[in-house]
């Protein structure tokens, strides 16, 4: 099939070729990996009972600490002269986990890129500087082949050495880069330092962000700073890395490469699944993997899926921004709150700098939510009575909006620790 | 008339944070008239009168403090009953709402000096004015 007939198929037809594509994964996995048959033989699952995509919520999650626990080889289904590569991602605790692609495995990792590039507006012509860390984050690599497969210029950059991204930006005229939001941002003040306009002195037109979160207001602005299209993607390692779900010129919402992959959203607490446009966890299992078929991983990123389908033409269903990580939810007095949640409404005081801190205490037997917010030096005026009915607005903005009544304390700018990336935002006293 | 400022500082209530301010004021021999704060829960406001509001900001704000500099009523008073009484009527006939104050005594028994901050200084600084009330200016507060 071409690949542009892949992405407008309609409804009935993808879903038969999932279908098709899921219960051979399954056959599969039976016969090849001892993991996966031994997990289901005890759930009493056989691959001749699949009749419809729904069957597939009778399977086991399968959960990041299966990768761990059975690191490096449990659950790899080729023997070893089949394989061609391996990534590893580290988690931040404990062992790493392996990833292993098989040629063909590769080869369809990239199509996928190639596919999400060109529905970007990439051609032939253009040419592609890749920012990301090459190695054992598939980020660099994997991107790196499907740029090479849709046919333009790659630059291999790699991550870091600002100076000679600059000069390989100007020499050889890039028009497109893979890159992370925090980097782009302090490009463009490396850039302004040295006295280049990136809008006018570069050639810059589409920029692809990933590997960390970001907000919608970051890619306003990284637009505004390059003159430049920016398109949100989302991938993660045990997914192949890149090119899981990528916007489309719309920019509203990832599509999610169904033909690749299974798409459920469930509720993290009961692991039921939920409708389309309910918010909760990710979930997605391989259905054109060779080496390492995936099957129900539990992503732990939170979004939902677009109910409607996209103007684009695409029946590729879509997901939204990543809100945030299951880890980072917690629970106080019955009401799930996630750090995203509390980050968006307090950034949305002109008075509050970037840092906060949510603490979580035990005060006699009740629960409360302490949420620490520094205050801009310009903001402060002398007055007490402005900064009490500041913290007051505040509070009544999260209780409106969350169900919670927090405490909210107002700190000078930069008492917190600053953090760099994932950072702990979230201190749980709770404990008994 | 020359104003009379006031320095303010944003600071948590912890240990060490007073010992913060007076540390670089002391380092930068800026005297100290007058300190006050004003505490919300968890974080305070410091309220100083120092002989050299200018220098003393930006002191402060150069070692990353929250800091800001405000006009304030400084009221020579008479050190007996019923001085800061007689303020405060006039003030409360003018409905002019007092934000907060506070005072010290220069030479005790003889004059005390009033800090207030008003919402409208221009029309406190008039009615005051009118009664025949003496405002200090700045210097003065380090000539007494």
């Amino acid at each position: 099939m071409r690949e542009k007939d892949i992405q407008y198929l309609d409804k009935e037809q993808l879903y038969e070729l999932q279908l098709s594509r899921f219960k051979r994964t399954i056959e599969r996995l039976f016969t090849s990996s001892p993991f996966y048959s031994k997990l289901w033989k005890k759930s009493g699952i056989s691959p001749d009972k699949i009749k419809s995509l729904q069957d597939i919520r009778r399977f086991p999650f399968t959960s990041r600490e299966d990768l761990r626990r059975n690191f490096p080889f449990g659950l790899l289904t080729l023997p070893l002269e089949k394989v061609v590569r391996v990534h590893t991602s580290t988690g931040t605790t404990g062992k790493p986990k392996a990833i292993f692609f098989s040629k063909r495995d590769i080869n369809e990792a990239a199509r996928l890129i190639a596919r999400s590039m060109k529905m970007t507006g990439a051609k032939r012509g253009d040419v592609f500087q890749n920012m990301m860390s090459y190695g054992l984050f598939t980020g660099g690599l994997i991107f790196h082949y499907g740029a090479e497969r849709l046919g333009v210029l790659v630059i291999p950059a790699g991550a870091g050495n600002t100076e000679r991204q600059i000069e390989l930006m100007q020499d050889f005229k890039t028009t497109i880069v893979h890159i992370t939001p925090s980097y782009a941002l302090y490009l463009a003040d490396v850039l302004e330092e040295r006295g280049v306009d990136p809008k006018n002195d570069l050639d810059l037109r589409i920029f692809y962000l990933g590997a960390e979160p970001y907000s919608e207001e970051t890619r306003d602005k990284i637009e505004k700073i390059y003159g430049v299209d920016a398109f949100n993607s989302y991938g993660l390692s045990e997914m192949n890395g890149p090119g899981v779900a990528f916007e489309c010129k719309r920019k509203d919402g990832m599509h999610v490469w169904e033909d690749n992959f299974i798409l459920e959203i469930i509720d993290p607490l009961t692991g039921e699944n939920l409708p389309d446009g309910e918010e909760g966890e990710l979930v997605l299992s391989t259905i054109n993997r060779e080496a390492m078929p995936i099957i129900r991983y539990r992503t732990g990123d939170i979004t939902y899926v677009y109910p409607e389908k996209c103007r684009c033409g695409r029946t590729h269903r879509r997901i939204s921004r990543i809100k945030g990580r299951v880890d980072d939810m917690f629970i106080i007095r019955g009401v799930n709150v996630f750090p995203s949640e509390v980050e968006r409404i307090i950034m949305n005081f002109p008075e509050v700098a970037r840092n906060y801190q949510i603490i979580l205490e035990r005060e006699s037997s009740l629960e409360v939510m302490r949420v620490k917010v520094e205050i801009k030096k310009r903001f402060f005026d002398g007055s007490i009575e402005h900064l009490r009915s500041l913290q007051e607005r505040i509070k009544n903005k999260i209780k409106s909006e969350l169900m919670v009544t927090p405490k909210v304390e107002l700190i000078e700018p930069g008492t917190l620790p600053r953090t760099t990336g994932k950072s702990r935002r979230v201190i749980d006293n709770r404990k008994l | 008339m020359s104003k009379v400022q006031q320095i303010s500082v944003f600071a948590q209530n912890k240990p060490g944070k007073i010992k913060r301010v007076t540390d670089i004021l002391s380092r930068n021999s800026i005297n100290i008239r007058a300190i006050t704060i004003a505490s919300g829960d968890e974080y305070g406001v410091i309220k100083l009168l120092v002989d050299d509001p200018g220098k003393a900001y930006q002191a402060l704000a150069e070692k990353g403090l929250s800091v800001a500099l405000n006009e304030v009523l400084a009221i020579k008073m008479e050190d007996k009953p019923g001085g800061l009484h007689r303020i405060m009527e006039i003030l409360a006939e003018n409905n002019i709402n007092v934000e907060d104050a506070y005072g010290f005594v220069i030479k005790s028994g003889k004059i005390a000096v009033l800090v207030v901050n008003v919402k409208d200084i221009k029309k406190a600084k008039e009615v005051l004015l009118f009664k025949r009330i003496h405002l200090l200016e700045e210097k003065d507060l380090y000539q007494l």
